[in-house]
C-alpha cells in the first residue's frame, strides 16, 4: 500500500528551541498510526504543521503526492484531512445533527446562503454519518448536554462529513473513561476498515495505542526516536528510558535520545 | 517658539484630571475586568461635590481639602457601587456587568440633578492661583501652573503605591492572574472592593481638580467618557505609565488641535487612537488579551430553531393589533409606537452582531446615526427624492459597517469594543465638527417624507412594513447557512476553521448586513421625524441598543425585539415623570441582578420551573 | 493531615475525578502518581478548590475545606504550586515572593526572603529580575519559593520536574527532601517514577481519575506488577 500523507525533514523551531527536528514519515493507505511522546515532545507542533496552523520552518508535507505544505487549514481540510481535537471543539449552541451539518454545509460550499433554513440541509447525510459513530438516536439533542464519550463520537462524525482521505486525531481518548476509550477505538477502527481511512492519532493511554494502532512512531525532543509494531516499541530500551520508564530520573535525557 | 511652549504647558495641565479619571479606569478594569461606564459619573460627582465643599470650606486650605475630600467622598460611592451592584453579578457572563454600571450612570444622572439642580456650576477659582503668569511672554493660568506641578505628584504617590506597596503589588498580580493570587491566599473579594474603591476616588479627585477650568454640569459624565476610553485603550488596558502617556499625547494634540485646525479637534483624538490600535492592537502598554482568558462563565446558548406555528399564530395576532392601532390609538400612540417599532430594529439589528455573532459592538449608532445622515445628506445637498434616499441610506451605512469591520476584526474581545466604540465616536466627530457640510450641531432638518408617505397613519405603517420585514430578515437569515456558520464560529473558531469555515469573513458580512440594518432602521427614524442630529451618532445612543439587547437576553433569538420594545416601552411611560432615569436606571439594575439571562431567558427558564414549558433535554 | 474522601470532579462535561480517596498522613511526603491525563493535576486543584469538587470530602487537619474558596483554604496553611509554574511575569522576584506573603504560623517553619534565598541561591542573584525574565527552572523554583513565604504547613507540588533540565530536578528533589525534614508535609504529583522514589514515602497512583494503588513506596517497589500495569507500559 503506497503512502497517503508523508513528511519528509519536517522541523519547526521557536527561536532558539527545537520543537519538530527533522520528521519523515509516512502514513500508509488504511493504516492506525499511533504518535507516542512524553509531554512536550512535539506531537501537537507536529500535528499543527500537518494541518496547516503553524507553518514549518523546514521540511514538506504531502497529501497524496500532492505538496500541502504551508496551505492554510481551511484549504488543508478541502483537501481531505480531517482533524479531531484532544479537547472537544464543538457548537455549543447547536443539536448534535447540526454539528455535522454544519460540517457537510461547509463541504458543500454552501456558508455564504441566506435563504434555506440550515437546519433542513443535508439532514439525511448527516444522520447517517451519525448511525456510523452509533449517535443517530441522540440527533436532536442539545450537543451542550452530552457526555464527554459521545461529544467525541459526535466530534468524529463531524470529521468524516468530508469524505477524508486522512484524519488526525488529536488523543482521542483523552477525558474519558476506561470503557469508553476502549469502545471509541474501536469504533476508529471498525470505520478505517469500512471507508478506508488513514488514521494518524496522539495518544497517553498505552492500553489504546498498543491494542489498536497498526505501527506506532516515537517521539522524543522533536525527534523520532523509534518506529514500528507495539511489540517493537515495547522492547526498545531507549523508548523504555524516555517514554514508558525504566531508566533513571537523572540521566541526560537528551543523550538517551540519540542513543 | 513662546507660543510652542505656552500650548504644551495648557496639554498639560489639561492632561491632569484626563489622566486621573482614565488611570482610575484602566486601575479598574485590569484588575476585576469590568468597562466601567459609570466612570464619568463618578468623575462628575467629583465635581459636584467638590463644588458645594468649596461653598461651605473657606480659603486656600478649604479649597484644596474639598477637592481631598470630593475624591474620598467619591471613593465611599465607588465602594457602595461595587458591593451593592457588582459583587452580586461578577459570576455572570463577561460584559454583563456594563449593563448593570450603565444603571448606574442613569440613577447617578437623576440624584445630581435632584441635589445640584439642571443649572450648570461655574467652578470657584482657586485662592491665590487667580491670573495669569507670563512665561516667555505668553500668558498661562496660574491654576494651569499648579495643575502642572500636582499631577507628577498624584502619579508618583500613585507609582509608589502600585510598585512599592504590598497593595499595590497585590493589584499588579491579579491583574495577571487572579486565580493564583486567590490560591496564595489573598482574598479577591475585597482587593476588588478595594481597587473599584481607589479607581473611583481617582475619579472623583479628577473631577474636583478640574473645577476652575471647567466646573460641574449634567453632561460632563459621558462628554468625559469617550476621551477616557481613548487614553486608556491608546495606553493599554491597565497600564498606568500608559494612560499617562496618553492622556499627555491627547491633551497636547487637542491643544494644537484647537491652534491649527480647530475644525478637527475631536477627530484627530478618534484617528490617533485607530492609528495606534493598528499599529499596536493592545495600545501602547497592553498586554494581549486572549479572548475567553477570564473565563467566559454562564451557559450556552440553547439551539434554535424555525418558529412554530403557535409562535407564528402570536406574532400574526401581535402584528394585527399593532396594524389595528389607528382604528383605537390615538395621534400620540401612533408616533410612539413608530418609534418603538423603529428602536426594535436598530436593537435586533445589533442583537444579530451580538447575539449570534458574539461580537460585541460598542459603536453601533455609526450605522443608525450613519443611514440617518446618508438620508439626509441626499437630500439636503444633492435635492434627493425621499424614495432613493430611503433606499441608498441603508447601503451607505452597510458600506461604512464593512469597512470598520474590516479594521476592527482585526481584534477580539474588549479591544474589538473598544475600536467600533473609536470609529462611532470618529464618525460622530466628523459629523459633529464638518458643520458646512453636516449642519454641525444644528443637525440637518427639513428632511420630510414623500408626499404619499407625510400622513402620521400612512408612515405609521410604512414603518411598521418595513421593521416589521427587516426583523424577521434578520431573525431568517440567523437560521439559514450563514447565520448558522456565524454562530459556528461563536461557538468554536477552531472547530469552524477545521472544517473550512472563513471565520472572518462570515463574520465580516454579518457586521456589513448588521451595519445594514441598523441603517435601515436610521432612514426610518430621519423621514418619521424630519430632522437628523449628531446625538443619534453618539455613545449614548450606542448603548442605548447595548443595554436593551443585553437586558432582553443575548441568548434567546428574541431578546432583542422584546427588550427593546419592553423598555423602549418602559421608558416612554417613565419619561413623564422628573426622575424617570433613575426609576429606568434602578430597573435596569434589578434585572441585571435579578435576572442574568435577560428578560426572555429568565422567563423562558421561570415557565420552564413551573411547567408552563417543556424543559428540553436536560 | 489532610484526608480527601470520594471526591468527584468536572472540566465541563468531563469526568476526571471518580470517588477519589486518600490520606497524607503529617510530615510525609505523598506521591501522586499515574499518567498524563490521569487527572493528577485536577486533583490538586480539587484539594484548593480551584477545581470545585462536585461531591466528597476533603479535610485539612480534621476541618472540612471543601467549601471554602481558594484564598481561606491557603490561610489555614496550604502552599500549592501549580504545574504549570505561574509566576507574576511582569513582576519581580521579591514582588512575586511578596504576593505570596502569609504571616507566620503557630507550628509551622517560619519562611522569610532570606531563607529562601539561600535554600535557592539562583534565585538570589535575580531577586530584581522579573518573572518573565526567569529560564524554566528559575521560574519552577520561584513558584515554590513563592509558596513557601505564606508559611504552610502542607505543600502540594504539581508535577516539579516537568519540563525542567535534568541538573534542576536533582535539585527539586534536594529541596522536597528540605522541606520534609523541617518537619512540612508534601503532597506531590508526578509521572517520574523515579523521582518519587527519590523523595516520597507513600505512593497514591491514579488510573482515569480512580485509584488504583495507595501504599508505601516500598511495597510499591516490591510489586513490580502494580508498577507495570499503571505506570510503565
Amino acid at each position: 500500500m503506497g503512502a497517503v500523507l508523508e513528511t519528509s525533514g519536517l522541523t519547526r523551531n521557536f527561536g532558539a528551541i527545537m520543537a519538530v527536528d527533522d520528521v519523515s514519515f509516512e502514513l500508509r493507505s488504511g493504516e492506525l498510526l499511533a504518535l507516542i511522546g512524553p509531554n512536550g515532545a512535539g506531537k501537537s507542533t507536529c500535528f499543527n504543521m500537518l494541518m496547516g496552523q503553524l507553518k514549518p520552518t523546514k521540511g514538506r508535507v504531502k497529501l497524496g503526492g500532492e505538496d500541502i505544505t504551508g496551505l492554510s487549514p481551511r484549504q488543508v481540510w478541502r483537501k481531505g484531512v480531517g482533524r479531531t481535537f484532544q479537547i472537544t471543539s464543538t457548537y455549543s449552541s447547536m443539536t448534535v445533527v447540526e454539528n455535522v451539518q454544519m460540517s457537510l454545509l461547509s463541504h458543500h460550499g454552501e456558508i455564504l446562503r441566506f435563504l434555506p433554513y440550515a437546519t433542513r440541509q443535508y439532514r439525511e447525510e448527516a444522520l447517517s454519518l451519525l448511525a456510523l459513530v452509533n449517535m443517530a438516536d441522540q440527533a436532536d439533542r442539545h450537543c451542550a448536554v452530552l457526555a464527554y464519550g459521545d461529544l467525541k463520537r459526535m466530534e468524529l462524525a463531524i470529521a468524516l462529513a468530508h469524505d477524508p482521505k486522512v484524519l488526525l486525531m488529536d488523543e482521542p481518548t483523552a477525558g474519558m473513561a476506561p470503557k469508553e476509550r476502549v469502545a471509541l477505538m474501536k469504533l476508529t477502527a471498525d470505520i478505517v476498515r469500512r471507508k478506508g481511512v488513514s488514521v494518524l492519532f496522539t495518544e497517553h493511554d498505552m492500553d489504546v495505542v498498543f491494542a489498536h494502532s497498526h505501527r506506532i512512531m516515537v517521539l522524543n525532543r522533536g525527534a523520532l526516536i523509534a518506529e514500528g509494531t507495539a511489540e517493537d516499541i515495547r522492547n526498545n530500551t531507549t523508548v523504555r528510558e524516555v517514554y514508558l520508564g525504566g531508566g533513571t530520573i537523572f540521566a541526560d535525557q537528551g543523550g538517551a535520545a540519540h542513543a | 517658539m513662546e507660543f510652542f511652549v505656552a500650548q504644551i504647558l495648557t496639554g498639560l495641565a489639561n492632561a491632569s484630571s484626563l489622566f486621573l479619571v482614565a488611570c482610575g479606569l484602566s486601575l479598574i478594569f485590569g484588575v476585576t475586568r469590568i468597562v466601567n461606564f459609570a466612570h464619568g459619573s463618578l468623575y462628575m460627582i467629583g465635581a459636584y461635590t467638590g463644588y458645594s465643599l468649596m461653598q461651605v470650606l473657606p480659603g486656600a486650605v478649604g479649597f484644596w481639602g474639598a477637592i481631598v475630600v470630593a475624591g474620598l467622598v467619591v471613593g465611599l460611592v465607588g465602594l457602595l457601587i461595587e458591593i451593592l451592584v457588582l459583587r452580586p453579578v461578577y459570576r455572570a457572563p463577561e460584559l454583563f456587568q456594563l449593563v448593570a454600571t450603565f444603571g448606574v450612570i442613569l440613577v447617578i444622572q437623576d440624584l445630581a440633578l435632584m441635589i445640584w439642580g439642571p443649572e450648570d456650576l461655574l467652578g470657584p477659582r482657586a485662592p491665590g492661583l487667580r491670573g495669569v503668569v507670563r512665561i516667555m511672554g505668553e500668558p498661562i493660568p496660574k491654576y494651569d501652573i499648579a495643575l502642572l506641578i500636582i499631577t507628577p505628584f498624584v502619579a508618583v504617590a500613585l507609582w509608589y503605591l502600585i510598585t512599592k506597596t504590598r497593595l499595590g503589588v497585590l493589584v499588579r498580580a491579579a491583574t495577571q492572574d487572579r486565580e493564583m493570587v486567590g490560591a496564595l491566599g489573598v482574598n479577591q473579594s475585597w482587593l476588588f472592593t478595594g481597587v473599584f474603591a481607589l479607581g473611583s476616588a481617582l475619579a472623583g479627585l479628577g473631577g474636583a481638580l478640574q473645577l476652575p477650568k471647567g466646573g460641574a454640569d449634567l453632561l460632563m459624565d459621558f462628554n468625559i467618557l469617550a476621551p477616557v476610553f481613548v487614553v486608556v485603550v491608546i495606553g493599554g488596558m491597565g497600564s498606568l505609565p500608559g494612560a499617562y502617556l496618553a492622556a499627555i499625547i491627547i491633551s497636547v494634540l487637542n491643544v494644537f488641535g484647537v491652534s491649527y485646525l480647530p475644525q478637527s479637534t475631536l477627530v484627530l483624538m478618534f484617528v490617533v487612537m485607530i492609528v495606534v490600535l493598528m499599529i499596536r492592537p493592545y495600545g501602547l502598554f497592553g498586554r494581549e488579551e486572549v479572548a475567553g482568558e477570564h473565563g467566559q462563565v454562564g451557559e450556552p446558548e440553547r439551539p434554535i430553531k424555525p418558529a412554530s406555528n403557535t409562535v407564528r399564530m402570536v406574532v400574526a395576532a401581535g402584528l394585527l393589533v399593532l396594524a389595528l392601532l389607528p382604528l383605537y390609538g390615538s395621534h400620540f400612540s401612533l408616533v410612539l409606537i413608530t418609534d418603538v417599532l423603529i428602536f426594535c430594529l436598530f436593537a435586533a439589528s445589533l442583537h444579530f452582531l451580538l447575539g449570534t455573532g458574539g461580537l460585541v459592538s460598542f459603536g453601533h449608532a455609526a450605522y443608525y446615526g450613519g443611514g440617518a445622515y446618508v438620508a439626509a445628506l441626499l437630500v439636503t445637498h444633492v435635492d434627493s427624492q425621499m424614495e432613493l434616499a430611503f433606499l441608498l441610506a441603508p447601503f451607505g451605512a452597510g458600506l461604512a459597517a464593512l469597512s470598520i469591520g474590516w479594521v476592527c476584526l482585526r481584534l477580539t474581545g474588549v479591544y474589538f469594543a473598544m475600536l467600533t466604540l473609536a470609529f462611532a465616536q470618529l464618525i460622530w466627530s466628523l459629523v459633529f465638527q464638518w458643520g458646512d457640510f453636516t449642519g454641525g450641531d444644528d443637525g440637518l432638518v427639513n428632511i420630510w417624507p414623500a408626499q404619499w408617505l407625510k400622513d402620521t397613519t400612512v408612515y405609521f405603517y410604512f414603518t411598521l412594513v418595513i421593521a416589521t420585514s427587516g426583523i424577521l430578515i434578520l431573525r431568517h437569515v440567523a437560521h439559514s447557512p450563514f447565520g448558522y456558520a456565524l454562530r459556528a464560529a461563536r461557538d468554536s473558531e477552531r472547530q469552524a476553521e477545521a472544517t473550512g469555515i472563513d471565520t472572518r469573513k462570515v463574520r465580516l458580512l454579518a457586521f456589513g448586513f448588521a451595519g445594514f440594518m441598523g441603517g435601515l432602521a436610521g432612514a426610518l427614524f430621519v423621514f418619521s421625524k424630519g430632522s437628523v442630529f449628531p446625538n443619534e451618532l453618539e455613545i449614548a445612543r450606542s448603548f442605548d441598543a447595548l443595554i436593551v439587547v443585553f437586558l432582553g437576553g443575548v441568548k434567546t433569538l428574541a431578546g432583542g425585539v422584546v427588550g427593546a420594545g419592553f423598555f423602549k416601552g418602559i421608558e416612554e411611560l417613565l419619561i413623564r415623570f422628573e426622575y424617570w432615569r433613575l426609576l429606568m436606571g434602578l430597573l435596569i439594575i434589578f434585572v441585571v441582578i435579578a435576572a442574568p439571562d435577560g428578560v426572555v431567558g429568565s422567563l423562558r427558564k421561570g415557565m420552564e420551573r413551573v411547567g408552563l414549558r417543556r424543559v428540553e433535554d436536560q | 493531615m489532610l484526608e480527601v474522601g470520594n471526591i468527584n470532579s468536572f472540566y465541563g462535561k468531563a469526568h476526571v475525578l471518580r470517588d477519589l480517596s486518600f490520606d497524607v498522613p503529617k510530615g510525609a511526603v505523598v506521591a501522586l502518581l499515574g499518567r498524563n491525563g490521569a487527572g493528577k493535576s485536577t486533583t490538586m486543584k480539587s484539594v484548593m478548590q480551584i477545581v470545585r469538587t462536585a461531591s466528597g470530602l476533603v479535610r485539612f487537619e480534621g476541618q472540612e475545606i471543601s467549601n471554602l474558596p481558594p484564598h481561606k483554604i491557603a490561610k489555614l496553611g496550604i502552599g500549592y504550586v501549580p504545574e504549570d509554574r505561574r509566576v507574576f511575569s511582569d513582576l519581580t522576584v521579591v514582588e512575586n515572593l511578596i504576593v505570596g506573603f502569609q504571616p507566620p504560623r503557630e507550628g509551622s517553619v517560619t519562611w522569610t526572603q532570606d531563607i529562601l534565598f539561600d535554600l535557592f541561591p539562583n534565585l538570589a542573584e535575580r531577586r530584581n529580575n522579573r518573572g518573565k525574565a526567569l529560564s524554566g527552572g528559575e521560574q519552577q523554583m520561584l513558584t515554590i519559593a513563592r509558596t513557601l513565604m505564606g508559611n504552610p504547613s502542607l505543600v502540594l507540588l504539581d508535577e516539579p520536574s516537568e519540563g525542567v533540565a535534568p541538573v534542576i530536578v536533582e535539585q527539586m528533589a534536594q529541596v522536597i527532601t528540605q522541606l520534609k525534614s523541617e518537619g512540612l508535609t508534601v503532597l506531590l504529583s508526578e509521572q517520574n517514577l523515579h523521582f518519587a522514589r527519590a523523595v516520597a514515602d507513600h505512593a497514591v497512583i491514579i488510573e482515569s481519575g480512580a485509584r488504583v494503588y495507595y501504599g508505601t513506596l516500598a511495597e510499591l517497589n516490591a510489586n513490580p506488577d502494580i508498577r507495570d500495569a499503571y505506570l510503565a507500559a
